[in-house]
């Protein structure tokens, strides 16, 4: 499904936040990739993504190479990715119905139909009551819900999480980590970055640990 | 084919949300475009109303023919055939003692004409040919001189020619001006875009990483400039409607002490549509001219 091999990403000025990694994740696996700050978890979660471009090395997704992407080709490979973000990047000046509905109109989704598969995710994460309200109005935790939402509402194969949790009570935590079990039973392949251990036993010991860029 | 018109429609609905979001910025665009639109718009009204003056002056379409004074019945007669006998010619006979009559009926000339011992008027012809172009009206001008016992045709075709050439430098000016306007319009969507871009960065960004292609993330500029573009032809149509009212009084009132019933006429629909698809494509191309140069820092 995901298979890096020497995977490097060298930033302008010489940084290398990856250093030759490789690993093989299958579908439908959960993996939780950990290190601490600057181990280049994120780096790692955004090269697959197709957001970032390796330096070096290859990451196959789904049969298809992402180093060797045409420039054109890459939006339409990241519409395979669910992506959750450390901010979550919500667009506030758009109701919750309408950012959860942003995927499916980049899609080319019919609008009837976008508001139906919006509203369904909604209603999958807990949040179909507040698809007017502004994202604003929302908790940490609702607002980590509707990102999830989003990430989901197109059908992705696979779901990639950076820091999900961070910021969150336990509470919100717990049922953000509910969600992802929910999505894992289901067959979808997740792969969440976090420093945060309480995702350990979701991941039954799938773990790729970053150090320095490096598997350690 | 509805996936495409699903996400036309809605970088449509985007661009009306935005263009109707901050409603001031967009009366102060309209405004800016408006005003660029309407002096050429303007122009070009007045430039075809002229024209129809050109058209409709009174002495400018006809020839005065003044037989020799010495001049017998017989020689008018057969000038008076020839004339009938060129097409497109309305020719109105004004005989000499007719002519002296209208002159003393003139206050000023009225002594003057008293005291002369014999009439000095010649038999004359009014000729009011259907080709009035300059040219034309200079041929006829001088076969009639040829004829016999012409003693003169009177053209005035200087005042012809300089109205005429008047016409083409105000349509030299004109076209200069628009093209001057027509840069402003495109500096002030290209403007009004770069801060749009600016304002949805997080939008653009959070676009791109989840899979919008160059095409879907531009498409809302493109369809706000074009439509801010449409939006100011209307409201340089309502200023130049708005302008061409406020005269419509004093010109009527001059044309009436000319002795004509010239009014104003204003612009068609088709010049109205023409208007509002020149602002949407010059709105268009200030929108694609900003997009391309503000979206390059997200690559």
């Amino acid at each position: 499904m995901i298979v890096a091999n020497s995977l490097t990403k060298r930033y302008p000025g010489g940084f290398e936040a990856l250093a030759g990694v490789s690993f093989e994740i299958r579908a439908g696996e959960m993996i939780l990739v950990t290190g601490h700050s600057g181990a280049g978890k994120t780096t790692l979660v955004k090269l697959i993504a197709s957001i970032e471009r390796p330096t070096s090395g290859s990451l196959v997704v789904n049969g298809q190479n992402l180093s060797a992407l045409r420039r054109s080709a890459i939006p339409y490979v990241r519409r395979h990715f669910g992506m959750i973000f450390q901010d979550q990047k919500l667009l506030f000046d758009r109701t919750t119905l309408d950012n959860v509905m942003l995927p499916l109109q980049i899609a080319g989704l019919p609008h009837r139909d976008a508001v139906r598969r919006a509203q369904a995710a909604l209603d999958k994460v807990g949040l179909l009551a507040r698809e007017k309200a502004n994202p604003i109005a929302l908790s940490g935790g609702e607002q980590q819900r509707l990102a999830i939402a989003r990430a989901v509402v197109n059908r992705p194969t696979v779901l990639l999480a950076d820091e999900p949790t961070a910021n969150l009570d336990h509470e919100s935590a717990h049922d953000i980590r509910s969600l992802f079990a929910e999505f894992h039973r289901v067959g979808v392949t997740i792969v969440v970055a976090t420093h945060d251990q309480s995702w350990i036993e979701l991941c039954h010991g799938n773990t790729l640990r970053l150090d320095h860029g490096r598997l350690a | 084919m509805r996936r495409w018109l699903s996400q036309h429609r809605a970088a449509l609905a985007l661009a009306l949300r935005r263009l109707f979001g901050a409603p001031l910025n967009t009366l102060l665009s309209l405004l800016a475009i408006g005003i660029a639109l309407t002096l050429p718009a303007f122009g070009y009204v007045a430039l075809d109303n002229l024209r129809e003056v050109g058209r409709s002056a009174s002495g400018v379409q006809q020839l005065s023919l003044f037989m020799d004074v010495g001049a017998s019945k017989k020689d008018v007669s057969e000038i008076e055939t020839r004339l009938q006998s060129m097409p497109g010619l309305r020719t109105v006979f004004v005989p000499r003692d007719e002519a002296l009559k209208r002159l003393q009926k003139s206050q000023e000339m009225a002594e003057i004409v008293a005291s002369l011992p014999r009439n000095p008027l010649p038999d004359a012809f009014i000729v009011e040919p259907a080709d009035v172009s300059p040219a034309a009206l200079e041929n006829l001008r001088q076969e009639l001189s040829s004829w016999p016992k012409v003693a003169h045709v009177q053209l005035d075709s200087a005042w012809v020619k300089r109205f005429d050439a008047f016409l083409r430098l105000g349509k030299l000016a004109l076209m200069m001006l628009a093209g001057l306007f027509a840069a402003g319009l495109i500096a002030v969507t290209f403007n009004t875009i770069r801060l749009q871009v600016m304002a949805q960065a997080s939008e653009i960004e959070v676009a791109r990483m989840i899979g919008a292609t160059d095409a879907f993330i531009r498409r809302p500029f493109y369809y706000f400039g074009a439509l801010q573009g449409a939006l100011g032809g209307i409201v340089a149509s309502g200023l130049v409607f708005a302008a061409l009212h406020l005269l419509a009084g004093p010109v009527g009132e001059l044309s009436t002490l000319y002795g004509a019933s010239f009014a104003l006429h204003a612009p068609g629909a088709l010049e109205i549509a023409a208007l509002c698809a020149a602002g949407a494509i010059l709105g268009w191309l200030g929108a694609q001219l900003s997009v391309s140069l503000s979206l390059r820092r997200f690559d």
